[in-house]
């Protein structure tokens, strides 16, 4: 980078490099109608992609197989089909270890399959980028869209960052190296949308040209030494301190760590410059009844706000973008005026309620309600929400469902 | 365990529990103050010219000769530990000694606290490290011991340091050394 901020020269692919301010926030942008898989493929057009590897399950397949594309457009480096989602997550774990810029996606149980790697990701201190388009997880099996699978990544070690829409899907993933490789950061980070939803439908989004990019991803930045001779892949994971039976290698392990999970809290005010606020507010900043919500379950309490102003009833919505690092302060902040927080959520467990509920314990005097929630790959009607805001504030339902 | 710094303030939990980040361009961390850098500076140098056996723990980043700044990095921390009265121990590299490692002549990122019971350093500077390492040993050495820890850092620092500045170059370093002399002829040493 020059003295002034500004970058020079091409990447692999031959795109201009540009700094990320200028990608995200200064180029001129052309409006576009697409689905989020073709708006994953856009992003990672722009992001100067070394490696990526793809195993096929819906709702991701689609995107894994544009990227496919993208290298045979010469956009990304290096790319193959795994052996399955474990095969694929260990893999691009060995490509970032070897220094390259790694995006790889998946769906539902695939997460759940590769679901070692992502803490070993975390440990091991590696910028990898997963776009993971949520699905249900249970038996029996189902391909709709559900987000249930988030709850079981929130303690892996690693950045969660949940879209509501393509575009945010967009500028996510672009944002998304820039902040995971930030040096104090180097944590793996997970750009989540609710599959289908988003994955599979189209809309307007606005995109800056192709021929610009993200700077390239310098290993020698990283908080850990790259490979080579000396450092083969993998080599302070086998180092088992941890399997020595003494205070110090407990001491070492804990260490360890405190510091993933730290890493993760740097992630803080970078995040928040590239995400503009790791929350978003919508509606009447002084509203008694508050909605709390991530993902597509945020436009659906968008909606049913809009409908409760009809009803002269003023209600917000604080939509959150980050999960990890979680924005507690933020979010109470925002909230500081709530009589009634409701947690809506595309999920049956409300991993998102628990959040809201441990970040609030003793902070605030406002009623959590973890309603209404939806799950199997039901749509949230908008009217469902409104229902249960109009049931707790003791108000008439008028509108016919 | 941990007798510096504000209650809680140790590994453990960690610092960044405590909300303190890793300070912004061009400032220091002072515990848990953001501080000019020069502030800072004053401090680290005040620290290591009054504890006992100050020790400069200097990593691969420079005791390898494997770019240009390295080399002047390395001429610098010569310089620097003679301007504070301090020892040089390295880290040679970040693998878990086992048995046991010498701690006389080394200090390792996972056992860090072993060098420092050892020598019974009360006061150390970590250079050089790669960042993840540094942190994992100012952690331990946070809870293990009641060395005064500073890290001086190429890159973004340490809120696990008790005192830290950030993107130290060799220009940096000079200029830390310039304040260190200061310091010390203010202390009559």
């Amino acid at each position: 980078m020059g003295n002034n901020g500004t970058y020079s020269g091409v990447n692999k692919s031959g795109q201009k490099i540009v700094s990320p301010d200028y990608l995200l926030f200064e180029a001129p942008r052309e409006k576009v109608f697409m689905t989020g898989s073709e708006a994953v493929k856009e992003a990672v057009k722009r992001a100067s992609v070394d490696a990526s590897v793809s195993y096929p399950i819906t709702p991701q397949s689609e995107a894994a197989h544009l990227i496919g594309e993208l290298w045979v457009e010469g956009y990304v480096g290096v790319y193959f089909r795994g052996e399955s989602e474990f095969g694929v997550m260990s893999e691009v774990a060995g490509c970032s270890m070897a220094g390259a810029r790694v995006i790889t996606t998946t769906s539902g149980p695939g997460t759940l399959r590769a679901m070692e790697n992502f803490p070993m990701w975390a440990g091991s201190r590696l910028p990898i980028q997963l776009v993971l388009m949520a699905r249900g997880v249970n038996a029996p099996l189902t391909i709709q869209p559900d987000n249930l699978e988030i709850s079981f990544l929130l303690d892996t070690g690693v950045m969660i960052w949940h879209a509501e829409n393509a575009q945010e899907l967009f500028d996510m993933i672009l944002a998304g190296f820039v902040v995971a490789e930030k040096t104090d950061v180097h944590v793996p980070i997970i750009t989540a949308i609710d599959g289908f939803f988003i994955s599979h439908t189209r809309e307007s989004i606005m995109i800056p040209p192709e021929d610009i990019a993200l700077p390239p991803y310098n290993p020698y930045t990283s908080p850990t030494p790259i490979i080579d001779a000396e450092i083969a892949p993998g080599r302070y994971i086998k180092d088992p301190f941890v399997m020595k039976s003494n205070y110090i290698s407990y001491a070492t392990h804990a260490s360890w760590q405190w510091e993933v999970r730290a890493a993760i809290e740097r992630s803080r005010p970078y995040a928040k410059h590239y995400l503009k606020g790791l929350i978003e507010e919508y509606g009447d900043p002084e509203a008694e009844l508050v909605f709390v919500a991530s993902g597509t379950a945020a436009s659906q309490a968008k909606e049913a706000t809009r409908m409760l102003l009809d009803e002269g009833i003023k209600a917000k919505v604080v939509k959150v973008k980050s999960i990890r690092p979680f924005p507690h302060q933020e979010l109470l902040e925002a909230t500081k005026n709530a009589k009634y927080i409701m947690v809506p959520e595309f999920n049956i467990v409300g991993w998102l309620e628990r959040e809201v509920r441990a970040a609030f314990y003793g902070k605030s005097n406002a009623t959590i309600i973890g309603t209404p929630r939806v799950a199997g790959g039901m749509t949230m009607p908008p009217e469902i929400i409104y229902k249960d805001a109009l049931k707790i504030l003791g108000k008439e339902v008028s509108y016919v469902l | 365990m941990a007798t510096l710094g504000p209650y809680h303030f140790s590994p453990y939990p960690t610092a960044i529990v405590e909300g303190v980040l890793t300070p912004p361009p061009g400032k220091g961390l002072l515990y848990n103050e953001i501080v000019d850098e020069e502030v800072a500076m004053r401090e680290a140098a005040k620290e290591m010219l009054t504890r006992e056996n100050p020790t400069i723990f200097v990593g691969p980043l420079i005791i390898y000769a494997w770019n240009e700044e390295a080399k002047e990095m390395a001429k610098l921390v010569r310089e620097m530990a003679e301007v504070l009265n301090a020892k040089i121990i390295p880290m040679v590299d970040y693998r878990p000694k086992y048995p046991k490692i010498n701690p006389e002549v080394e200090i390792n990122p996972n056992h860090p606290n072993l060098t420092i019971w050892h020598n019974n350093i009360k006061a150390c500077i970590f250079i050089g490290v790669h960042c993840h390492f540094a942190n994992i040993a100012l952690k331990i050495i946070r809870a293990e011991t009641d060395c005064l820890t500073i890290a001086m850092c190429a890159k973004m620092g340490h809120e696990d340091a008790m005192i830290t500045v950030r993107d130290q170059h060799p220009e940096d370093v000079r200029k830390f050394i310039e304040i260190a002399k200061q310091v010390k002829k203010e202390l009559g040493k």
